[in-house]
């Protein structure tokens, strides 16, 4: 991802959707231009004055966000989910519902003039699309802006919310795996969250040269299923080396893993051309 | 003849927006008393989960003959509008709400 | 005794320390290792054994009986948009419901009672000595929290204290996470030594300290980057309990799907040293 973001130079936005593990800003140098609190969800808030200690919140409580001690009640912030039950039933209105700001989300420029979007989850914040949806919301919006063909997004690991929404909307999607058991595994899992939402795929596999017989099940699976093979890299330690630099791979050496992503760059890009906007 | 247009402003010169569940307006055209109306969406937009299926019960509250749109509605939006007899057009999601009208009529975007 | 091997970044070795750790330990001891990443379920693939049991598990939602006054109060109690009135239908979203309970119970007409359905698949596997249960989230379920919370209640259930309970957790900060490890007598944050792996390690911690954890590193791929990890947790008073060193050969076994502790002795060397770190050695210390 940070490769292709490099490769792309000022012709694309790039979106930062894996906003629960966001690393992608330290290969592109955002310069954090404007910033916007994110709020999700609710939490709620005791008023120890008013309350009288019925326990009516503990009874309906599923989460076990109510907690009592010697008569007291308190409510347990990390596993409240938000849901205003205990509002709706306590006696006194003792208990108020307030928005919680959960995190933030960033405009910028990336050290080679693309517009960048991207978020920070606070942590144990729920894992909402809501926020990747506003990230994806945004580039488009600048992509549409400033006249940007493609934007590029790069997604969280997974199958639940925050990756269904990075992928709605989309016009391709890159996976990238590894010849590992793990990664058959995880790929198939996710394979089948995209099929419903009918977009072409194509997968770039890492470390390739780790095991012959995965590789070969891995090419097969792929085949099956219809996503095209982007490209295979070898194992190679550069990728390191150039993080440690805080550089994209691209940017570090022109070495056998670089050429790799560079025409995988070239083959996506001509995908996006013959197809319209990749969204 | 009443058309809905989900809208990223408020007047006929105004974009389509192609999302229908976090569109930012819901425009409404009644022919007969040519007049449009303009509806903030911002209040669905802002939460978190859901956004679809409010945003087309407001729609069917609005009582439209059609809907002219960009995507389409999602899994869960389109499970509420079947419980409605709107239209539902698509595919107007680079035109402004005028061009949007008159491709409608002259066949140029279907359902 | 629970311990939740869990880290800031995905792919730094959670499952590999975990899978290994607790096949280890299971020759001396009755361990348990538990799958808790329920939208990518890993561990299943390193672990050889006759599955021994099997279930669903499910979430309560409502649903609607058909007939009531459509009052429409059950759209203003559910905080999530799960319910809605449309017309003369009430209409019920189950992906978006918290199973709060709350519309079901504040019904003034009992119109929406409570039915299961299915999040996801719980199996348990006897693997020699060791026992391992998983749980896998049913693709387009979009929460893993209750899910794992529901695999925790089932471990309550089935394995007491004589157990050593390993919880291999998702990766990442945020609620899955949290209620994965919440209830862990002890959290080992695995993390890589590069910017990534630190940036990450450092909201891993975050975590841990706002849930008042007792936690420790490990340090995977050991002598692929730079020191600032080992800095960093100096600095911290962060205990390292073990680094594994970079070998191609780890990545090699694990991309088969093999244990590597069997086969690299230098592994083995680092997992008694953990084992040591958290006194497993002995008796299973009584919490």
């Amino acid at each position: 991802m940070g490769s292709f973001s490099y490769l792309g130079k000022s012709d694309l936005v790039i979106a930062d959707c894996d906003v629960d593990a966001a690393d992608l800003h330290m290969l592109l140098g955002p310069d954090y231009q404007r910033s916007e609190d994110y709020y999700s969800g609710e939490l709620a808030i005791l008023d120890q004055d008013k309350c009288i200690n019925c326990g009516a919140c503990l009874s309906v409580c599923q989460f076990d966000g109510i907690q009592s001690e010697n008569g007291t009640f308190r409510i347990e912030a990390m596993n409240c989910e938000g849901c205003g039950y205990c509002q709706r039933v306590c006696p006194t209105n003792a208990i108020q519902m307030e928005t919680q700001k959960v995190g933030e989300w960033y405009t910028s420029s990336s050290k080679v003039g693309s517009t960048m979007v991207h978020a920070k989850l606070g942590v144990g914040a729920e894992n909402s699309g809501r926020l990747v949806a506003q990230v994806k919301n945004e580039a488009r919006r600048h992509a549409k802006k400033e006249g940007k063909e493609i934007i590029l997004i790069d997604g969280s690991p997974g199958i639940g919310c925050a990756v269904n929404s990075a992928l709605s909307g989309a016009d391709y999607v890159v996976f990238v795996t590894e010849p590992s058991v793990s990664g058959i595994h995880d790929l198939k899992r996710v394979t089948e969250l995209v099929k419903g939402f009918s977009i072409r795929s194509g997968c770039i596999i890492n470390k390739c040269d780790l095991n012959s017989q995965m590789l070969d099940e891995l090419i097969t699976f792929m085949a099956d299923a219809g996503i095209e093979h982007i490209a295979s890299i070898p194992y190679d330690e550069t990728f390191t080396a150039a993080m440690l630099e805080g550089k994209t791979l691209v940017e570090y050496d022109k070495g056998p893993a670089s050429q790799v992503l560079i025409k995988s760059w070239e083959k996506i890009k001509q995908f996006a051309e013959t197809e319209g906007c990749l969204k | 003849m009443k058309y809905a247009f989900t809208a990223k402003g408020e007047s006929w010169d105004s974009e389509i927006d192609p999302r229908l569940g976090r569109t930012e307006f819901i425009l409404i055209y009644d022919d007969k008393k040519n007049e449009l109306s303009a509806y903030s969406n911002s209040e669905i937009t802002q939460q978190a989960h859901g956004a679809g299926p409010l945003t087309v019960q407001k729609i069917i509250d609005l009582n439209p003959d059609i809907l002219i749109t960009g995507n389409g509605p999602g899994k869960n939006a389109a499970e509420v509008m079947s419980t409605s007899e709107i239209k539902i057009i698509t595919g107007a999601g680079d035109m402004k709400i005028k061009e949007a009208l008159e491709a409608y009529k002259s066949d140029k975007i279907t359902g | 005794m629970k311990i939740a091997i869990a880290s800031g970044k995905g792919g730094t070795g959670k499952t590999t320390l975990a899978t290994s750790l607790s096949s280890h330990l299971s020759e001396t001891q009755d361990v348990v290792l538990v799958d808790l990443d329920v939208e990518e379920p890993n561990s299943r693939l390193f672990i050889r054994g006759d599955q021994t049991h099997s279930q669903s598990i499910c979430k309560q939602v409502p649903e609607w009986t058909g007939d009531c006054s459509l009052c429409g109060q059950c759209q203003e109690i559910c905080n999530f948009n799960a319910v809605i009135k449309v017309g003369t239908q009430i209409m019920l979203f189950p992906e978006l419901c918290h199973s709060c309970r709350a519309c079901s119970e504040l019904c003034p007409e009992s119109a929406l009672p409570l039915k299961p359905r299915k999040i996801g698949m719980l199996n348990q596997i006897q693997a020699g000595n060791l026992i391992f249960v998983e749980s896998r989230l049913e693709i387009g379920e979009q929460q893993a929290v209750p899910l794992i919370s529901q695999t925790k209640d089932y471990i309550d259930n089935h394995f007491d204290e004589s157990y050593i309970i390993i919880y291999d957790s998702p990766p990442g900060t945020s609620c899955p996470v949290i209620e994965a490890s919440k209830d862990a007598d002890f959290v080992i944050l695995v993390t890589e030594p590069t910017p990534f792996g630190l940036y990450d390690l450092k909201l891993a911690v975050e975590v841990m300290r706002k849930m008042k954890k007792d936690f420790g590193v490990v340090v995977n791929r050991d002598g692929l980057g730079n020191n600032d990890v080992l800095d960093y947790c100096d600095m911290e008073t962060i205990p390292v309990l073990a680094r594994i060193s970079n070998d191609r050969r780890i990545a090699e076994l694990y991309a088969a799907g093999e244990l590597i502790f069997s086969t690299i002795p230098e592994f083995k060397e680092q997992l008694l040293l953990l084992e040591r770190s958290l006194e497993l050695s002995t008796v299973v210390d009584p919490v």
